[in-house]
């Protein structure tokens, strides 16, 4: 399936395929050098300790945090239903939640003002509740559950899918319920994909701009999450987005490399109720 | 053996698949009951629908006084709620937990306690000889031991009903003989009403107390294995069960093998190894009939009067009053020469290489 096994022994394609990733790599890696050697760390850091930048931190975290508490909440049951339910109206809902995916982040937003704003579909009851979600953090997380709730889903639903449905079956005729089985076996082993999904939506999350921008607005310690930030300050102070996008890098990349070791970590889940779970304790 | 006792499992449903019209009706007590047939045939569903993960469209499933499935009452219990052990086709084995958490799987539920568990869980291992690979995940068990495994979760959590999916297919030839022998162990001290799902009549004749054929959703036949061997009631029964099985002792008579015919006078010589307890098979076709003494290198013989004669298609069954009995399948041609009917005298014989040796528990 690979470049490398399918082109072993043919020169010409490896050089080209080699020629091809050092291209990429190089693409890929030069914006993020150049946000880097823009400026000396020093002055880097030093730009880190303005409020705007230590604001938008704390807003970027606070807000990922809870939208993406909400996306596992509620995405991890509706994909497990979504993945072991094999009826014609499964395939219909599946697409219909991962329509954010092909949503310009712009429509997104507009379309959260006109549902959830005070003149919106919405706005009349919300207001009637006293509620007023435009421009504030409640916002801020809509919008985030909004774009990145498909990335969560979609790998969740195939990993769900990829769980043999005889183990569950087999988890059945044990004496264990539906709940109990979910809790046991299908989460367990969907596990590696659903953390896999989780961090490809805390990504998503962080970098979102459009539909925040739009629905939430940009007040500082508030709604102004690090990219919305970056596009403040770009018109204020060159350096401080340069800054605030280092920062945004940084956390990420910790992101991804984190993401990365949870997946080779072994499961969570083990079940060790009974105290058996290694052969130190069974070694006659 | 087996026990003809009152039957604890009844099981009569219908139900529609898309190929098949699946309508079975039979009745079991503490015996293993196997059923045959060609894939497709409707083996797997029955058992599906006996432990609740398939819902019949009619019909009903009681074990003693509780009813697990009735269609004119609308019940029907969840597999939970139902006492089945199921040892699935591939064992099914929880891929992210070690051989003794699969064990404990189904002992985590009230009225069991914690140390009881593990009391039992133990015991499990020990009587299934797979306490050395406890602490091992199923993906680094062998064949054997994956279906022990499989057979120790079912039996740990105390079913009443033992049901098993093709439990050898998923063995390589070699060990399928051993692992044979292991489980027909294995049921006979469980005494437990097992269900047992075959395609393959050799892999029952030492399992099943009972054997029913079933092909396109219904019992065809059903019966002892000598009985469907002798008699098969179609041509379909008849190519499934092509097979003698005697019990015999074996010991190395340099290249050879002789076997001392547990029935009888007979001695039987194999040219595959082996010593001890055994059982024989000698399939109908290598086996030929000849009403005077035969000349060549057939090394077994059986003489007697022939008992049966049973025609399907051109492959004519011929049962031969011999000690051990044995029956022969021959073509239209040879019955008519040999002019074969109840009370001819014959000598039926063939080659050592024809002389199959499978291993035997009792």
């Amino acid at each position: 399936m690979s470049v490398r096994a399918r082109g072993r022994g043919d020169p010409i394609l490896a050089v080209a395929a080699g020629l091809a990733t050092v291209v990429l790599l190089s693409f890929v890696l030069l914006p993020v050098a150049a946000i880097f050697l823009r400026t000396s760390p020093a002055r880097l850091i030093a730009q880190l300790h303005s409020k705007v930048a230590l604001d938008a931190l704390g807003v970027s975290l606070r807000t990922t945090i809870i939208a993406l508490a909400a996306i596992l909440m509620l995405g991890t049951p509706a994909a497990y239903v979504l993945a072991t339910r094999t009826k014609r109206w499964t395939v219909v809902m599946t697409t219909l939640l991962e329509l954010p995916l092909v949503l310009p982040p712009a429509v997104a937003g507009l379309g959260l003002l006109v549902a959830f704003g005070r003149n919106g579909l919405l706005g009349r009851p919300l207001r009637a509740l006293g509620l007023a979600i435009p421009f504030s953090e409640t916002a801020v997380i809509l919008a985030l559950v909004f774009v990145s709730l498909p990335f969560f889903l979609r790998q969740a639903v195939a990993s769900f899918g990829a769980v043999d449905p005889v183990l569950l079956a087999a988890s059945r005729t044990l004496g264990v319920g539906a709940a109990g089985t979910f809790f046991r076996v299908a989460l367990p082993i969907a596990r590696p994909g659903l953390s896999a999904g989780a961090g490809l939506a805390w990504a998503r999350a962080l970098g979102e701009f459009g539909a925040t921008l739009m629905f939430a607005g940009s007040l500082q310690g508030r709604t102004q999450t690090l990219p919305v930030a970056i596009f403040a300050e770009l018109a204020q102070d060159f350096d401080v987005a340069v800054s605030i996008s280092a920062l945004l890098v940084a956390v990420s990349a910790g992101l991804l490399v984190a993401a990365k070791l949870l997946l080779r970590e072994r499961p969570l889940w083990a079940d060790t109720w009974t105290g058996i779970s290694s052969s130190s304790s069974v070694a006659a | 053996m087996g026990g003809h006792v009152d039957r604890n499992l009844v099981v009569e449903f219908g139900r529609r698949l898309r190929r098949l019209d699946l309508q079975v009706e039979f009745a079991l007590g503490s015996e293993t009951f196997a059923l045959v047939g060609p894939s497709g045939s409707g083996k797997t569903s029955v058992l599906r629908a006996i432990a609740g993960l398939d819902r019949p469209a009619s019909g009903r499933i009681a074990f003693d006084s509780t009813t697990w499935f009735d269609a004119s009452r609308a019940i029907d219990l969840a597999p939970e709620a139902r006492s089945v052990g199921l040892v699935f086709q591939e064992y099914a084995l929880f891929p992210h937990l070690t051989a003794a958490e699969n064990v404990a799987y189904g002992l985590r539920r009230h009225g069991i306690g914690r140390r009881e568990a593990r009391t039992r869980v133990y015991a499990m291992l020990e009587r299934f000889a797979i306490r050395d690979v406890a602490g091992v995940r199923p993906g680094s068990l062998s064949g054997g031991e994956r279906q022990r495994v499989a057979l120790a979760r079912a039996v740990a959590a105390d079913p009443r009903v033992l049901l098993l999916d093709e439990p050898l297919s998923a063995l390589d030839a070699e060990t399928k003989g051993r692992i044979s022998a292991e489980l027909a162990g294995h049921l006979a001290g469980l005494r437990l009403p097992t269900i047992l799902v075959s395609h393959d009549f050799e892999d029952v004749i030492g399992l099943g107390d009972r054997i029913a054929v079933m092909e396109g959703g219904r019992i065809v036949q059903e019966g002892g294995w000598r009985e469907l061997l002798e008699a098969p009631a179609s041509s379909y029964v008849a190519a499934l069960t092509g097979v003698n099985y005697f019990r015999g002792t074996a010991t190395a008579r340099g290249e050879l093998t002789e076997i001392r015919s547990s029935e009888g006078e007979a001695v039987f010589v194999s040219t595959e190894p082996a010593s001890g307890p055994v059982g024989v098979v000698v399939y109908p076709w290598d086996v030929a009939l000849s009403t005077q003494d035969p000349s060549g290198s057939a090394r077994n013989r059986l003489a007697g009067p022939v008992r049966r004669v049973a025609g399907v298609g051109n492959r004519i069954r011929v049962t031969v009053d011999s000690r051990p009995s044995i029956v022969a399948e021959v073509t239209e041609q040879s019955r008519r020469t040999l002019s074969l009917g109840p009370g001819v005298r014959v000598i039926a014989s063939w080659k050592a290489t024809g002389t199959r040796l499978v291993p035997r528990v009792t």
